[in-house]
């Protein structure tokens, strides 16, 4: 038997097939989604997959530059960006300042706590037809949907993210003479951050999902309001453009959301 | 010792009431603590020496008895704690955990910063100012908590086993450094420990506590001139003696609490 004694080279070897797995991983994970297309458009034009009810990725395509070229798919697409901006807001800031005082102040802890579990598990979509009569059919109310839809898990994870602060930085606090607002400001707020973007996060996702639903039901634009009708006058193509762009907004604002996540938590 | 002690403790206890029964943490302890004076608790764990410490720094109230630490003037705080590793606020930079405590206070910008910036040199650790805690090596978390304690200014300082958890090599330098700043300072120390050679090495005062309930065993006086070295306390025969006095004692201790 030879013995080569050449360690970096044996290592340079390694280091090489380490990479061209690594390599082929991320082809797979690029090479998925064109897979997927490539078969559904066989299939579709061969007339294996009834053409109707799926129509092939490439006249999905033309559907999509012919919605944009007329204006109308920018139009559905900031309304309904807007009902979520709005809606998010609206659900987020006030989820995160209770979720602030409910992890610092026990009374009111105790007091909301119950409430919250018992509002929670009812769907806001199940609301709509009363918020659409409480606040017509106008903007309101689809922002009040979504912003009811957020608040919840923003509101939790916020909670919880300022009670498994470390109790020694509570100390720390204390011993070094915090006041309330201190308190609350450079404790309690970074404290919870990484706890709070986890429930911003889950709340970006929900939003997405009622948006298209409360558009369904009680809107005459919007992404959703699209989807529907398309389906209705059975434009299949234009509907599928519509989930096409949910997915797409769906991946855009999670990869938004991590960026804030590392741009706002430099020290995890 | 002349005029009033700087840290006067009469008769503080502490009781954990629970269901199942109380247990007496501290019982009666009462010590004078001398302006400038750098004492080590020494007893075994679970003896109530951290408890003592938490009730001076504030962090707990004592069941009975009261202690009182002097004030020379009302803009300084009373104490100030190094806390045991991961003491620092993690999402704070190095700079901004030294300056904490005076941020707390909201002291004037500009005083602030001269004094952050002088303790960080202090402890070498200027060129890391803009890192986070999590970047850090043990010893240098210890080095930033020591900053922010002394960057405080207060009237005395409270340690918790601030070198517990590095290695032997760093808690040396680490123990050097400390009594290199403190003696710039003079400040009044009470310093938590379980190492006898970490408290030979210290203090001008050992104070040996005993186990449930937590009371002063014995009061031992550390006569070694300073500045020391550390090999002076392998050498010394004086200190071998004060060792091997401190040691039977804990032994007792240990062997008592197992019967």
């Amino acid at each position: 038997m030879k013995i080569l004694h050449n360690p970096v080279e044996t290592e340079k070897q390694e280091w090489k097939k380490e990479r061209n797995r690594q390599r082929a991983k991320t082809a797979l994970t690029i090479f998925s989604p064109l897979f997927l297309l490539l078969i559904w458009e066989f299939l579709s034009r061969s007339g294996l997959m009834d053409a109707r009810f799926f129509p092939p990725p490439t006249t999905i395509a033309t559907a999509f530059v012919e919605l944009t070229v007329s204006g109308e798919l920018f139009e559905h697409i900031q309304i309904s960006l807007f009902r979520i901006l709005a809606g998010f807001l609206l659900g987020a800031v006030p989820g995160i300042i209770l979720g602030l005082f409910m992890g610092l102040y026990a009374p009111i802890r105790h007091f909301l706590s119950p409430l919250i579990m018992a509002l929670m598990p009812i769907p806001t979509l199940a609301l709509l037809p009363i918020i659409l009569i409480l606040f017509g059919i106008g903007e309101t109310s689809k922002v009040v949907t979504i912003a009811g839809s957020v608040f919840f898990p923003v509101v939790i994870n916020t909670a919880a993210g300022v009670l498994s602060i470390d109790s020694m930085y509570l100390d720390v606090a204390k011993n070094y003479g915090a006041s309330r607002k201190d308190f609350f400001l450079k404790i309690a707020l970074p404290g919870s951050l990484p706890f709070m973007l986890e429930g911003i996060q889950m709340g970006q996702a929900i939003a997405l999902l009622t948006i298209v639903a409360a558009e369904m039901m009680g809107a005459r634009s919007g992404i959703g309001y699209l989807i529907w009708t398309s389906y209705n006058a059975f434009l299949l193509k234009d509907m599928f453009v519509g989930l096409i762009l949910i997915s797409f907004f769906g991946y855009l604002f999670s990869l938004l959301l991590r960026g804030l996540q590392k741009k706002l938590l430099p020290w995890r | 010792m002349s005029g009033q002690p700087k840290i006067a403790i009469r008769e503080l206890t502490k009781v954990f009431y629970k269901k199942q029964g109380s247990t007496t943490a501290i019982e009666r302890i009462s010590i004078d603590i001398a302006e400038g004076e750098f004492v080590c608790l020494v007893g075994p764990s679970g003896c109530g020496k951290t408890t003592l410490l938490r009730i001076i720094a504030g962090l707990e109230k004592q069941s009975a008895g009261r202690f009182e630490i002097q004030r020379s003037g009302k803009d300084r705080p009373s104490q100030s704690m190094v806390f045991q590793e991961k003491g620092l606020l993690p999402w704070l930079t190095v700079e901004e955990n030294v300056a904490f405590g005076l941020n707390m206070r909201h002291l004037p910008k500009a005083y602030v910063k001269e004094k952050t910036q002088y303790f960080l040199t202090k402890v070498g650790l200027e060129k890391f100012a803009k890192m986070y805690p999590k970047e850090l090596s043990g010893g240098m978390k210890q080095r930033v908590s020591i900053a922010r304690a002394f960057a405080n200014d207060p009237e005395i300082l409270l340690m918790d086993e601030p070198f517990g958890a590095l290695d032997e090599q760093n808690r040396f330098i680490l123990q050097e450094e400390l009594l290199s700043i403190w003696s710039e300072t003079k400040k009044t120390v009470l310093f938590i420990t379980h190492s006898i050679d970490e408290a030979l090495y210290l203090s001008d005062r050992v104070l040996l506590m005993s186990a449930q309930p937590g009371r002063i065993a014995a009061d031992v006086r550390i006569d070694l001139p300073r500045p020391r070295k550390l090999e002076d306390i392998r050498s010394h025969p004086e200190m071998a003696a004060a060792f091997s006095k401190i040691w039977q004692h804990l032994q007792d201790e240990v062997q008592g609490s197992r019967e």
